[in-house]
């Protein structure tokens, strides 16, 4: 047996002293044989019986009362009504399951996880096993891949919820978008936060008023000569601090170009006296201005100082609008909210139940690519191991009649290790089947109920302050039909051998 | 420290896995990207824990990087210096050791006592039996959660103990669904014991006391080992059986602990990580000292 070399281990010397063939597995499966060897004569009389059924009887207990019992108590259970489980009603709690909207997009959840996560995991595992195969530093891949397996579900959720998280000052991912981002669409200076109730008719105060392109215009017009004053408030001071902001002054009048000044007009000497330019005012820094022909076409851009002032040189005729651009006051990047429950189906205008059967809430994409990181180290060193107990000379001899490695991968090894991809997938099955710390933890509150699946609606169902007992048995009774072919597949691999 | 039961196959000379092992700067960079892309989310956890409070919605933790100087302990300081108070980290590490270890315990020696009455026994049925035991290793805990509830109160009624909301409630229910992959596991390695080892005691005189303890439990160890690391991570991690069976008990394991601060995560994000970091090390210590031992459970698990 190559169980040794299979898992790496090296047999503890008690284990070689007597030459013990161990049994460890050559499939991860682990499963020997039931063929065993006929005892030998029947002989031992009727205490050696008793002596070695005694050992097994503790565990008969522990599992009798508390697997045994209540799987068939919760049958049971389910059969009954919600309240002291007194009259019975047949299979309506098992109707309610499937007439009920929230329980439904439970149900949805679990179909998702099953269709996306074992199939992904199991590739993802095997293409680690194949990659690390051909590097040197695999052991230290495998122990870096494999690490979030021994921590908690729990643990994991919260390190994923912050990854993910809206602001991007926390979730890294936001951020990394925003850095992308801010290339395209750079945020203002004077950035508007909508989200926080602000608009921007709010900053307009003198000779200036919000237009429906998002740009502030002045009310009256100047032309050649003319000075312009703009006057705004609701500027934060740590704003005008950050972008060193100095008193404002009024630039004198030029021929033939327009100046003016964008100020803040807010005096602390004068409070509500509005539309005055005084000298302890601050200037608004840094700020697009145009100038805007009658017909709305831009005649000159300027920035201004950091006094506030802006010129205008040489304008011709006409009457003009200074414009301060919108771009002075974009947010930017506000974060995409990927524990949200926005459905990347278009589902929004169907009914609720269509919306329930059908939608893709992107916070499940969120959880699915959380249980990968924490997955597909598994997967990965089982089909490693698979990949290690393969017949080397097969492989040899794909090589020798010049197989490529593409084509020995596809041709050969694949075909091959088939048996240890379905033992993955499976596994990956029951376990998203069951998935219920991740979805617990991982999304905040507001989207946790687009994120259930069965396991959370037992939960939510049946330990409530308001149990619903009837309803929670029958949802488990779901949750175990639906690993029963799982079982039966363990249990065929076992006798089949 | 192991680290060798990840690496499936020991590097050989020549042939075949050298000239897999041929330069590949591509393929090492992309790994080398994917490892890291693998260790970021719990460095930035640990990076959380490390920082004040206050710079959680600040700035991100990665710019930690430009100004390393400004990472501190008092998180963990602050948390510890609380001391035994019920609810708090402290406690809740005692609470999880205080379930964990003797659920592994039982688990690993009542799994080792049945896995040697199912091989070496003599009494009819015993594949049978091990066949249930196999059907019920997928079972969901989910199944069991209210009627043993009920059941703890029925006991609780008839003895005056009802295990319901304590410790020793949450342990008994982890050891009964240990028991069917602790079972199977060691069976399976008890199988290949050759049974001459045994016939030899038996004549001899010895009793199945004696050939357990003598024989069989030595030649175990390294199965027993694994399911006992397993075994103990699987419970080291539990959220959903202490949350329900422990009920309003005011000393809970790490993982309730998490969860219930959980709720307010954006206020106490320095609590979470805090307790988040604890919460990982001691399984990682458990992993990276007993590594080929886990490795070997996890893949024989590979059906729970």
């Amino acid at each position: 047996m190559l169980s040794g070399r299979t898992f790496g281990l090296r047999r503890p010397s008690t284990a070689r002293a007597v030459a013990v063939p161990v049994p460890a597995p050559d499939t991860p499966l682990g499963a020997a044989p039931l063929a065993m060897a006929k005892q030998p004569g029947g002989g031992g009389g009727w205490r050696s019986h008793t002596g070695s059924l005694l050992f097994i009887l503790p565990a008969a207990i522990f599992l009798g009362a508390i697997v045994v019992y209540p799987l068939v108590a919760t049958l049971v259970r389910s059969l009954f009504d919600n309240n002291n489980g007194s009259s019975f009603v047949g299979l309506g709690n098992y109707k309610e399951i499937f007439a009920t909207d929230d329980i439904l997009i439970g149900l949805r959840n679990n179909v998702i996880w099953v269709i996306v996560f074992p199939f992904t995991v199991t590739f993802l595992g095997l293409v680690f096993a194949v990659l690390t195969e051909r590097i040197r530093w695999a052991t230290a891949f495998k122990t870096v891949v494999f690490m979030p397996i021994v921590f908690s579900l729990t643990a994991s959720a919260l390190i994923w919820r912050a990854v993910f998280d809206l602001d991007p000052h926390v979730g890294m991912v936001n951020a990394a978008v925003q850095t992308v981002s801010d290339v395209f669409n750079p945020p203002g200076l004077y950035p508007i936060d909508k989200s926080a109730g602000q608009s921007l008719s709010n900053l307009a105060s003198t000779n200036v008023a919000a237009t429906a392109s998002a740009t502030l215009q002045s009310t009256s017009t100047v032309s050649s000569g003319g000075v312009a004053k703009l006057g705004l408030v609701g500027i934060s001071p740590f704003t005008l601090q950050m972008l060193n902001a100095q008193k404002v002054q009024v630039p004198s009048a030029a021929s033939g170009g327009v100046v003016g000044v964008v100020w803040r007009d807010f005096s602390p000497t004068h409070v509500g006296v509005k539309g005055t330019v005084f000298p302890d005012e601050d200037g608004l820094p840094s700020l697009h201005v145009s100038l805007l022909r009658s017909d709305g076409s831009s005649a000159a851009t300027a920035t201004t100082g950091l006094n506030g002032a802006f010129h205008f040189d040489n304008v011709g005729q006409g009457q003009f609008h200074v414009q301060v651009d919108s771009s002075n006051f974009g947010s930017g990047f506000t974060g995409i909210s990927f524990l949200g429950t926005q459905s990347i189906t278009p589902t929004a205008s169907l009914s609720r139940t269509a919306q329930a059967l059908l939608s893709v809430p992107l916070v499940d994409i969120a959880m699915i690519i959380a249980m990968l990181w924490i997955w597909a180290g598994f997967a990965m060193v089982a089909i490693g191991a698979g990949l290690a107990s393969l017949n080397r000379e097969v492989l040899e001899a794909a090589h020798m009649d010049g197989a490529t490695e593409w084509q020995t991968l596809r041709r050969v090894t694949i075909p091959m290790l088939l048996p240890v991809l379905i033992v993955v997938f499976v596994t990956m099955l029951i376990n998203v089947l069951k998935i219920f710390d991740i979805i617990l933890n991982m999304p905040p509150g507001t989207s946790q109920q687009d994120a259930s699946t069965l396991a959370l609606l037992i939960y939510n169902t049946g330990f409530t302050a308001n149990p619903a007992t009837g309803l929670a048995s029958a949802l488990c009774v779901l949750l175990f039909i639906l690993v029963i072919p799982a079982m039966l597949l363990n249990l065929r691999r076992i006798r089949g051998t | 420290m192991t680290t060798a039961a990840i690496s499936a196959v020991p590097v050989r000379t020549g042939g075949w896995r050298s000239r897999l092992r041929r330069r590949r700067p591509v393929l090492n960079v992309v790994l080398a990207l994917i490892a890291i892309f693998w260790l970021v989310p719990s460095i930035g956890l640990l990076v959380v824990s490390l920082r004040p409070e206050s710079a959680f919605t600040q700035s991100g933790w990665w710019t930690v990087l430009t100004a390393p100087s400004r990472l501190t302990i008092q998180n963990y300081t602050t948390l510890f210096s609380q001391g035994l108070r019920p609810g708090g980290l402290l406690d809740s590490l005692i609470t999880s050791a205080v379930i964990t270890v003797p659920t592994t315990i039982l688990v690993t020696s009542l799994s080792s006592l049945a896995a040697y009455s199912l091989v070496f026994g003599r009494w009819r049925g015993r594949d049978a039996v091990f066949l249930v035991v196999v059907a019920l290793m997928v079972v969901p805990v989910q199944m069991a959660l209210l009627p043993v509830a009920s059941l703890y109160k029925l006991f609780g009624s008839a003895t005056g103990f009802n295990p319901f909301g304590t410790v020793v409630g949450v342990v008994i229910f982890h050891v009964a669904f240990g028991l069917p992959f602790g079972i199977f596991l060691m069976r399976n390695f008890y199988n290949g014991i050759p049974r001459d080892l045994l016939e030899a005691g038996r004549i001899d005189g010895a009793g199945e006391w004696k050939l357990f303890r003598r024989v069989v439990l030595p030649l175990g160890v390294p199965a027993a080992a694994s399911l006992a690391i397993f075994q103990f991570i699987w419970v080291w991690n539990d959220l959903l059986v202490a949350l329900i069976f422990l009920g309003g008990n005011a000393h809970a394991p790490l993982t309730v602990f998490l969860f219930d601060q959980v709720r307010e995560l954006a206020s106490n994000y320095w609590i979470v990580s805090t307790g988040g970091i604890i919460s990982i090390i001691v399984p990682l210590i458990v992993f990276f000292s007993f590594q080929r031992y886990f490795v070997r459970g996890m893949l024989a698990g590979a059906v729970k």
